[in-house]
């Protein structure tokens, strides 16, 4: 009996009336109407929808204005003294204050922006990139190359960098930002280029790879458009990790007297000359901290938003 | 299939790797000649060498002995730029559809890579052709703009095959390219491998486990043993007729989709371990597990002679 019922409601369900059309408006369902995208325009999309980031990306965006117009728009230069104002807080006359020898701070904080930036970025992309390229080498290559190259790599590790980059400033000459970004390049890359060997040994045996090779790859195109940039989305993060770190390096090197000689201003050199009369004047001392923490945080958040956006998989 | 003409020749390829406990004779003397527009399926158990010997034909492990030839040349003797053409005409279709494509690239950019390397076209061309590629595997250009991880296993497989074919080449090393898939998925493959066959007059060395569904492509099978081959002959003709006595443990494992057939099948059982290709036997590689060894065959190496026409066994007792 069940099984004849059964039978019936299952002629039933094929009945004419069992059926009906699709609506007009859902006959586009299966459309695919998803515009087609490239890389970057993805990575953009992506990185959009982080709003941290882009908050970073925007306050960013505005410290660089100020870096670029801020020492034009004051009516002041950032190396004149005047002794009639020394050590002035901010007011409408000086809008950061004054320095111990009268000089106006929102001038030098926004000219020493202009020099620790360019080094931080400079500082850290250029050995970035020698890095990058040596340790793919190294690694894509392996045998007798790898094994010379990491072996020259630990040997330059070995010795503190600090005394190349004496020996560089000797060499070339101090207190030229362009000698700072050349010694710090020459002197940062061992750690990159360590780093990348040991992504790009894991990626090299990936099928990948092995197909860029079947497919009659050179090795120069394999290790720059199938290993570096599979390294990039986890070396991004510490790429913007060594940023703030290159500020300070150069704060260092300046007050020992290797750096950017005054009145040149940076970030670095103001804090530190601000940090001897903190007690007194905390607005000479808190401005400058105040751009570089903003500038880090800033990094590190844009940072974090790009690894996002450069690994498709991680998008949701 | 008279007057064929032979399109790559293996001659006693041997290739091995240095490990720590000595030498891995991963391929171990291969004889096998691939004609223009067959398909060889090459069979064997994991760890056999199959796959060492695709990558020594794709150029990708240089063997330690033996000659590789391609329409008569040592593909080993290739200088300069040869060695970028050979790519042109010997493609590989990989194993694992996850991990044969690279997760940044969009899938335009992984078929036209070929292309780009080899500089065959730029532009709206370049275009065009992925389009069409991508018509030729069954994916349509709203595909193009995609990342492999939003593919299913099947459809990454395709995006492979689209890449293998954008070179038009004249053989494709397929390395167990439907192990990793669904049955139904395996079957689709299959069949965009034979209609892309017929359509471009492709070769395929076509490795494999999968005994029923290689009968359904290959026009010659190859049995491959620890490194070396034991039987070579027509697909029907083999699984009617084999000599060796692995081909025929082998053999006796695809399950038959008749029950009652199924019921009486005899399987064939082998006793004791696959010897370790590093430390291989003195006489015949199977003779440790095979139940008619003799004396000759643990002191002598057979040799692949021709029992039949186009039937090569390598055993002394046939």
């Amino acid at each position: 009996m069940s099984e004849e019922l059964a039978k019936k409601e299952w002629e039933n369900s094929f009945a004419e009336d069992a059926f009906e059309p699709l609506p007009e408006d859902e006959k586009n369902g299966e459309k695919i109407v998803r515009k087609n995208t490239s890389y970057w325009k993805d990575v953009w999309r992506n990185f959009k929808k982080n709003k941290a980031a882009m908050v970073s990306l925007v306050l960013m965006a505005v410290m660089v204005l100020f870096v670029l117009i801020g020492p034009e728009i004051s009516g002041y230069n950032y190396y004149s003294n005047d002794y009639s104002a020394v050590n002035q807080g901010p007011s409408t006359e000086h809008w950061f204050g004054t320095d111990n020898l009268g000089r106006d701070l929102w001038t030098r904080v926004w000219a020493g922006g202009r020099v620790s930036l360019l080094i931080a970025i400079l500082a850290t992309l250029i050995p970035e990139a020698i890095g990058m390229i040596v340790g793919g080498i190294s690694g894509y290559i392996g045998g007798k190359v790898d094994m010379i190259i990491m072996r020259i790599i630990d040997v330059l590790m070995g010795i503190p960098s600090l005394i190349y980059m004496i020996l560089l400033m000797v060499v070339l000459g101090s207190g030229n930002i362009w000698t700072l970004i050349i010694a710090m390049s020459i002197t940062g890359w061992m750690g990159s280029a360590r780093s990348t060997r040991g992504l790009v040994l894991q990626l090299k045996s990936r099928e990948f790879v092995t197909a860029s090779e079947t497919l009659g790859a050179s090795p120069a195109w394999i290790i720059t458009r199938r290993l570096i940039p599979n390294t990039l989305g986890i070396r991004v993060v510490g790429i913007t990790m060594s940023l703030p770190s290159a500020i300070f390096y150069e704060a260092f090197l300046s007050y020992i007297g290797l750096g950017v000689t005054p009145p040149t201003p940076s970030w670095g050199q103001l804090i530190k000359a601000a940090g001897e009369v903190f007690r007194y004047y905390p607005y000479q001392f808190i401005i400058p901290c105040l751009c570089v923490a903003v500038t880090m945080l800033c990094f590190n958040l844009i940072g974090d938003g790009l690894r996002d956006a450069l690994d498709p998989k991680l998008r949701s | 299939m008279e007057n064929r003409e032979a399109l790559l020749e293996l001659k006693d390829v041997k290739t091995y790797f240095q490990v720590q406990k000595g030498t891995l004779k991963a391929v171990n003397g291969v004889d096998l000649t691939i004609y223009r527009g067959e398909t060889v399926g090459l069979v064997g158990e994991s760890g056999c060498g199959k796959s060492t010997l695709g990558k020594t034909i794709m150029r990708l492990y240089k063997p330690n002995d033996g000659q590789v030839l391609y329409q008569g040349r040592d593909i080993w003797s290739y200088r300069g730029k040869e060695k970028k053409a050979y790519a042109k005409n010997v493609q590989m279709i990989f194993q694992d559809p996850y991990a044969c494509l690279d997760p940044l690239c969009v899938v335009s950019d992984i078929i036209a890579e070929g292309l780009k390397i080899h500089k065959m076209c730029s532009g709206a061309q370049l275009e065009q052709r992925v389009e069409e590629l991508l018509n030729m595997v069954g994916l349509g250009k709203e595909h193009a703009s995609r990342f492999p991880h939003e593919f299913s296993g099947g459809q990454r497989q395709r995006i492979g095959i689209a890449r293998a074919l954008s070179l038009e080449p004249q053989l494709i090393v397929c390395d167990e390219p439907i192990s990793a898939l669904d049955v139904s998925i395996q079957a689709q493959v299959v069949n965009l491998l034979k209609k892309l066959q017929r359509e471009m007059g492709l070769s395929y060395l076509f490795i494999t486990h999968d005994l029923s569904m290689v009968r359904q492509i290959s026009n010659r099978i190859a049995v491959m043993y620890l490194g070396s081959l034991v039987e070579i002959a027509d697909s029907e003709d083999i699984y009617l007729k084999n000599y060796h006595p692995y081909t025929k443990a082998l053999l006796s494992a695809i399950p038959i989709a008749n029950p009652e057939a199924e019921r009486s099948r005899k399987r064939i059982l082998l006793s004791g371990d696959v010897p370790s290709p590093v430390n291989l036997p003195k006489g015949c590689n199977f003779c440790q597990r095979c139940s008619k060894a003799t004396e000759r065959c643990r002191t002598e190496k057979p040799v692949l002679r021709e029992v039949e026409k186009g039937h090569m066994v390598a055993c002394h007792l046939v």
